[in-house]
């Protein structure tokens, strides 16, 4: 390794010492400079949600620069894919973002199916979506009640807890897992609902709503959380478009956008009755917001697809052993942390080719240096825990 | 207690009569710990978060903190590498000797004290200012940087709400007219109703200085757990992680018994004589109750709210309740003098 | 009226958590947090999981014609098979022996296994069955390799196949009798 004090005009040795023993990676060696305290926020951190680890240089209480260093968990997504067929690559796919588990099937089956040029079936596209909005439902409400209790209001993570034990119970009655349901297939899904999922939905989605209602009054109303949030990690919305922010992110900066409504998509949004929730702030607060209203929104979809779902087979008619033809094709959709999107290559073989894996939380975290440079430490948590990342979406 | 006990007492070797009240002491300190620590932290917090709590060991978990000792006691003493060895041992120790003082003062009955200091309230609020040194010799004896921003914080904010807890307590002082004590809860029996009616606001500034004293959320900034582990606590293991824990319940006790005293009324029960033979044996059980009343406001103000930032605990503290205070302490001696109460 | 702070309205949320805790049965029933809250008190009290959650699979050996299927369709190739060629005797007097595939081996690793279910789909034998059961952890990893025999134990917990719901065009499947 060349030696890292070559350029540097320090005299001190002892200082250039301790700080090569405080960070691994020379790199952040260099662009860090000597005063100032270095602090390792991670890779074991309650704070971060998995294995993030955050390089911030403080001064006293504030942070002068940060970094993110990523890459903690990385499991080779995209490298496992080119050796697995299409099912298979569906059971993996899954664990990208574990809580929000059926949303990360949807995008990588919908584009096998645009190459294969098949169309699921209505029946299975309505509960695709269902399902989707149940994966949404379940993802928001850990945020909820996590984000209060990075803030110290140890309650509310309680709450959410308890009342997501409905809706997975739901995902668990109709695909057999909690948080694998692996319930995608080419051509639709894999199994049928079971009798008397419908009305015991309705009522997970009545508790859900009750719950919305909780947060409000336990976190949101709460002055303090107002105090720690408003105005606090604030997002233009240029600034987070130019960094490819996505999903309530975007949203809570008044960028009105979301890929449900906007792109075109075989799944069954466009048939219902719903609204995109904004907010002109782009603080945390509004990140917050945004989400709670997302949750309630999401109840009442689900219920709508309820209503309404069409009679008919869930399958459409595909060979048995499924051989993709030749092309590429990406389809990008409304994940319950961003947009996530793979572009699929084939070669018509039986494993794809290549598999790009563009996940939200990968972009979410890396407007971090720019948000957290001059923020007090404890703002620090407040601003990642409104990003709401999950490590298994950002490392893959 | 005076005529059943001074014979027995009058008996002892002045060694015997000392271990007797240090057993006693311990136990003064220990039980009303443990009691809050069941009653408030393992069921209450629980009951409000829609879950049951230890309840394996001894029926409905009642020997969980037996067993939590137990575990704390085999665990390795661990140092940090670079600590400064006398300072990071000597901590916990430090903290626990603040809030054994602070019982030596506490009052449960006309003679069940252990000593009667003259200077009673005053003593208890210096005393319990020890512990800030504590708090501080723990974060920067741990050589690590999440103590020492930990311990920092604290020190910070114990300091800067000293003050609104003694300004607090001048109001009721000058409507007793005695820092002593037991004077005061005698001043409350003669005064008719007890010193929470007229001292409201006061009362409530006691309540959220004690909150932020006991570095309970939403002021626990020094031991945020999402951004510093546990702060001033990150480094410690076993038998002196679990003093510091002693030394906050036994402090939450000792603080909240003081508030009974000072706006409860104490020791005394309405329509009766507060220096009754009788009333050192039912005393402290009626501070015990009273104390557990206070205590669940602390507690249920720790389950419920996030916490403030360092800052904005600051604001809190110098631009809101120190004004607050000392409009109280103006308000009650201008009424004081001119109604001559 | 004027809105409560909202420090208060906070208060009374926990506060009316804490209530329907322990007074589930209302203001006159007897206080019984174990009834109000929502913790399950394994193992004392033991909660059945849905009729198609994935716990563990099942074995119907008379089904398996040991096509492999399974064991290369499997994500994690935690299943090994092995079989050899009998000649059972033929349907009718005069007729042809007919060659049938024998297992002689037949594990999956749960230590492996994924709980994908692949493997129960793309049987074409309708061989692997899902059951619910999920208490089988063991103290040596060894132990969670489950061989032929504990696999066809597990066809004892196996469910029934339930009706679907309305609208639906598929059949229900049958559990074959052990």
């Amino acid at each position: 390794m060349a030696d890292i004090t070559a350029d540097l005009d320090i005299t001190n040795e002892a200082q250039l010492r301790y700080i090569a023993s405080q960070a691994v990676d020379a790199r952040v060696n260099i662009e860090l400079e000597t005063d100032g305290m270095t602090l390792n926020i991670g890779p074991q951190h309650p704070a971060t949600h998995g294995t993030l680890r955050i390089v911030a240089k403080l001064d006293g209480e504030q942070v002068i620069r940060s970094e993110p260093i990523m890459g903690y968990m990385h499991r080779g997504y995209e490298k496992l894919s080119e050796v697995r067929t299409y099912p298979q690559v569906t059971t993996l796919i899954n664990r990208i973002d574990w809580v929000g588990s059926f949303a990360n099937e949807v995008p990588f089956i919908l584009a096998a199916e645009d190459l294969m040029e098949v169309e699921a079936p209505p029946r299975a596209q309505w509960i695709r979506t269902a399902l989707f909005e149940l994966g949404r439902i379940a993802n928001i409400m850990l945020f909820l009640g996590d984000m209060a209790v990075q803030l110290g209001g140890s309650t509310a993570v309680f709450y959410a807890f308890r009342d997501r034990e409905f809706v997975l119970n739901q995902i668990e009655a109709a695909t057999g897992g909690r948080f694998h349901p692996n319930f995608n297939r080419i051509g639709g899904v894999k199994d049928d609902l079971p009798a008397g999922w419908v009305g015991e939905t309705k009522s997970a989605m009545q508790s859900v709503r009750d719950f919305c209602d909780e947060m409000e009054d336990l976190v949101l109303g709460n002055e303090i959380f107002q105090l720690r949030c408003r105005g606090v990690g604030v997002i233009p919305a240029d600034i987070g478009m130019a960094y490819g922010l996505s999903g309530a992110n975007i949203r809570a900066s008044g960028v009105d956008w979301d890929l449900r409504r906007d792109a075109e998509s075989p799944l069954a949004w466009s048939e219902l009755d719903w609204k995109v929730w904004t907010h002109p702030d782009g603080d945390s607060f509004s990140r917050y917001w945004v989400r709670l209203q997302e949750t309630r929104e999401a109840t009442y979809m689900v219920e709508q697809l309820l209503d309404g779902l069409p009679a008919g087979p869930i399958m459409a008619k595909v060979p048995r052993i499924i051989k993709v033809p030749a092309g590429e094709s990406y389809v990008q959709t409304e994940n319950p942390l961003g947009s996530m999107g793979y572009y699929v290559v084939s070669k018509g073989e039986l494993t794809p080719f290549r598999v790009k894996i563009r996940t939200a939380s990968f972009s979410n975290i890396s407007i971090t240096p720019w948000l957290l440079e001059g923020v007090l430490v404890p703002d620090i948590a407040t601003i990642l825990a409104s990003l709401y990342f999950i490590l298994g979406d950002v490392d893959r | 207690m005076a005529s059943l006990v001074q014979p027995m007492l009058a008996d002892l070797a002045y060694w015997q009569e000392t271990v007797l009240r240090g057993l006693v002491g311990l136990v003064a300190v220990l039980l009303p710990t443990g009691a809050l620590v069941y009653l408030f932290l393992y069921k209450m917090m629980s009951f409000m978060q829609s879950r049951l709590g230890p309840m394996e060991a001894g029926p409905f978990g009642q020997l969980q903190l037996l067993a939590d000792f137990g575990k704390f006691l085999q665990k390795e003493d661990i140092f940090p590498a670079k600590a400064d060895r006398f300072v990071f041992g000597a901590a916990p120790f430090v903290v626990l000797v603040s809030t054994f003082l602070l019982v030596l003062a506490l009052p449960a009955g006309p003679d069940a004290h252990f000593i009667d200091v003259n200077t009673g309230i005053y003593y208890a609020l210096a005393v319990s200012s020890i512990s800030v040194i504590g708090t501080l010799m723990a974060g920067w004896g741990s050589n690590s940087k999440y103590s020492l921003l930990g311990g920092l914080r604290a020190a910070a904010q114990l300091i800067a709400y000293e003050l609104p807890l003694v300004l607090s307590v001048v109001g009721v002082v000058i409507m007793a007219g005695t820092l002593n004590m037991k004077g005061i809860v005698e001043a409350q029996n003669s005064f008719g109703v007890w010193f929470i009616v007229p001292q409201f606001v006061g009362f409530l500034i006691f309540l959220v200085s004690i909150q932020a004293e006991l570095t309970q959320p939403p002021f626990d900034m020094p031991q945020a757990e999402s951004e510093l582990v546990t702060g001033y606590l990150t480094e410690y293991s076993g038998m002196r992680f679990l003093l510091f824990f002693i030394g906050e319940f036994a402090t939450a006790a000792v603080f909240s018994a003081i508030g009974a005293t000072l706006f409860l009324g104490g020791w005394a029960i309405p329509f009766v004589d507060p220096s009754a033979e009788f009333m050192n044996w039912i005393g402290p059980l009626v501070l015990a109750a009273k104390m557990v009343l206070i205590a669940f406001f602390i507690f249920w103000f720790r389950i419920t709210y996030p916490r403030f930032r360092e800052d904005q605990l600051q604001k809190l503290a110098w631009k809101f309740l120190i004004p607050l205070a000392l409009a109280n302490i103006v308000v009650t001696a201008s009424i004081k003098v001119a109604i001559d109460l | 009226m004027p809105q409560l702070p909202g420090m208060l309205v906070g208060l009374g949320v926990t506060a009316r958590a804490f209530y329907r805790t322990v007074f589930p049965d209302g203001p006159l029933g007897p206080p019984s947090p174990s009834k109000g809250a929502h913790t399950v008190q394994y193992p004392h009290v033991k909660e059945a999981p849905p009729t198609r959650a994935r716990g563990v699979i099942a074995l119907h050996e008379d089904n398996c014609t040991a096509c492999m299927l399974c064991a290369r369709e499997c994500p994690d190739w935690c299943i090994y098979i092995e079989g050899h060629k009998e000649l059972a005797p033929p349907r009718r007097a005069g007729g042809k022996p007919r060659q049938k595939n024998k297992l002689d081996r037949f594990d999956i690793d749960f230590a492996l296994c994924m709980f994908c279910g692949i493997c129960v789909e793309v049987c074409p034998f309708d061989a692997l069955f899902w059951s619910p059961e999920f208490e089988f952890s063991e103290l040596k990893i060894a132990d969670m390799l489950h061989d032929k025999s504990r696999l066809g134990d597990w066809m004892e917990t196996v469910p029934e196949f339930g009706p679907y719901e309305g609208g639906s065009e598929q059949k229900v499947r049958k559990v074959p009798a052990t």
